[in-house]
């Protein structure tokens, strides 16, 4: 693979370090933090639709950020960037989170239509209310915490959607503005957690490739603290 | 016809086993020829035994009850079947005992991650010899075991189980609070444990020391840094590391050796020295081990203790992905 380094003999993992970035709406803040850490983002801002950029030290791999927890895990990707939804949704996940870089801010909610009282309803009358979501883990675990029974019902798109045409009594979804709700005449019930955006690192990569990661890290962690 | 296994299972098939057996073989070499004589023990066990040792371990486990209605387990991992041995056959024997196994153990982790459901170790005890000689003597075999499968860049880490336990005591947290805290420095989620750590009513320098605490890893000179962090707790963790190192460097087996202060694993039932060895070709855990002093006397035996197991098939893969690195590279 990395002709340059091949022949360096040693206990030295080989190759530049690879970090997994998040595309959609993570990047752009994703690229502003990393260029702030001395991190050459020039290649990844063009118009290419390249999913690697290798760089000096660091290579940036592009994915989804639900992917991020899987290839750092695995240790395709040595760190990553994602949002703490992602990592409280795939929480079985071994990763280290190793910082918390503010950025990406929003809320994980409950919400339902505005003056529509279907989820209290269900609740009292049909002991249980239908909740439609892209984190079901998270909705049965907040569910479960405050002691209610709910039906989590999966879904992949448009979560708004889903008490409008009477799949669910309410939604738990991320809200960053509140725009979408407002739109689709939903308002928030409950807030269950405020998620930002985290770095995380493979465990074997964290020790075999310390100093590396430490020094990415520290400047992430001035990078933000700006 | 197809006819379905269960998730987590898989057939071994002839070209894959060839070389497991190969390197099955080589290990188990090493081992003997230091003393550790192969024992076998059955794969289902009473569940009240393996409890026991460790009720997380056994919690894991699957369990089934047998036509008397006693309830049975598969086992998990050796160190606690092999417990369970030297307390009923080996009673009186003079220590320290050595004892090498290779074994198939069962843990019900989610499939499609890398892990199977059932698994092959191999792996060493030795009963009855302390720290730090007993300890050092462990991770000589560990090395010799790596160096027979040709994982010249393996690593090895050596942390201190008591370290946060003690620390944590120290700053007058417990119960499940400490169990929160430890579990969160396990996983290195270090946003969660800073948020644990204040909420545990700590100062904000003490939680920045313990933080950083467990970011030191590296060479010897990290028990330098991780003194200057201060506190009795760190001072004994120290202590005990040093010395652990000191007699690796007498053997001359210090070489492959990362002193790391993060290091936590989640089996109850270690104390001291714990160890965890990885290979740059893989990014899972081939391995670990470590101290358990206290856990034969659970069994009736009060004997020091210490050992490790590695994970045959991880072992495998990291040992193909080597050879092809070197034949493909320089």
């Amino acid at each position: 693979m990395n002709v340059e380094v091949a022949g360096t003999a040693g206990a030295k993992p080989e190759g530049p370090l690879k970090l997994a970035v998040p595309r959609g709406a993570l990047l752009e803040g994703t690229l502003d933090v990393l260029d702030a850490a001395g991190v050459d983002t020039a290649a990844a801002r063009g118009e290419s639709r390249a999913l690697i950029f290798p760089g000096q030290g660091i290579s940036l791999v592009m994915m989804r950020p639900s992917d991020v927890p899987t290839y750092v895990e695995a240790g395709a990707a040595d760190v990553g960037i994602t949002g703490k939804d992602v990592l409280l949704e795939q929480s079985d996940r071994l990763v280290y989170e190793l910082l918390d870089l503010g950025y990406g801010r929003c809320r994980m909610v409950l919400a339902g239509r505005v003056g529509d009282e279907r989820l209290g309803e269900s609740q009292r009358r049909l002991g249980m209310m239908r909740i439609a979501t892209k984190y079901p883990r998270v909705a049965e675990r907040h569910f479960e915490a405050t002691g209610r029974q709910v039906e989590v019902i999966e879904v992949k798109g448009s979560v708004e959607l889903a008490p409008l045409i009477g799949l669910a009594d309410g939604i738990v979804d991320l809200v960053a503005t509140g725009r979408t709700l407002e739109e689709n005449d939903l308002e928030v019930r409950e807030e269950i957690v405020e998620c930002t955006a985290r770095f995380v690192a493979n465990r074997v990569a964290h020790k075999l490739r310390a100093k590396e990661i430490d020094e990415l890290t520290a400047s992430l962690r001035e990078a933000t603290a700006r | 016809m197809i006819h379905p296994i269960p998730p987590g299972t898989r057939d071994i098939l002839v070209d894959e086993m060839r070389e497991l057996r190969r390197l099955h073989l080589s290990l188990i070499d090493v081992f003997e020829s230091r003393g550790y004589g192969e024992v076998a023990t059955p794969a289902i066990e009473y569940d009240e035994v393996l409890a026991r040792g460790d009720g997380r371990t056994a919690n894991s486990a699957y369990r089934l009850f047998d036509e008397r209605g006693d309830l049975l387990a598969l086992r998990s991992e050796m160190t606690v079947p092999i417990a369970r041995l030297v307390a009923s056959r080996f009673a009186g024997a003079e220590p320290p005992l050595r004892f090498c196994y290779l074994a198939n153990a069962f843990r019900a982790v989610r499939p499609q991650r890398g892990q199977m459901r059932e698994f092959t170790q191999a792996g060493v005890e030795l009963i009855g010899a302390s720290a730090p000689a007993g300890t050092a003597e462990v991770v000589e075999v560990m090395d010799a075991a790596l160096d027979a499968a040709g994982l010249d860049r393996a690593v090895i880490g050596l942390g201190d189980a008591d370290l946060y336990r003690q620390l944590l005591a120290e700053l007058g947290v417990g119960g499940e609070r400490r169990d929160a805290i430890l579990a969160r420095l396990a996983m290195h989620d270090l946003v969660g444990l800073e948020a644990e750590l204040s909420q545990a009513g700590i100062e904000a320098e003490q939680v920045s020391t313990c933080v950083a605490l467990s970011q030191l890893r590296g060479g010897r000179e990290v028990l330098d840094e991780a003194r200057a962090l201060g506190g009795p707790a760190v001072e004994r963790a120290t202590v005990r590391i040093g010395e652990t190192f000191e007699a690796l460097e007498e053997r001359g087996v210090a070489g492959r050796v990362r002193v790391d202060l993060g290091l936590l694993r989640h089996l109850g039932y270690y104390s001291g020295a714990i160890l965890e060895v990885y290979d740059p070709a893989l990014g899972h855990v081939l391995g670990g081990g470590g101290r358990y002093d206290g856990l034969l006397k659970r069994f009736g035996v009060d004997l020091p203790a210490a050992g490790f197991a590695l994970y045959l098939e991880r072992v495998h893969v990291a040992q193909m992905e080597e050879e092809s690195r070197r034949g493909g590279g320089s």
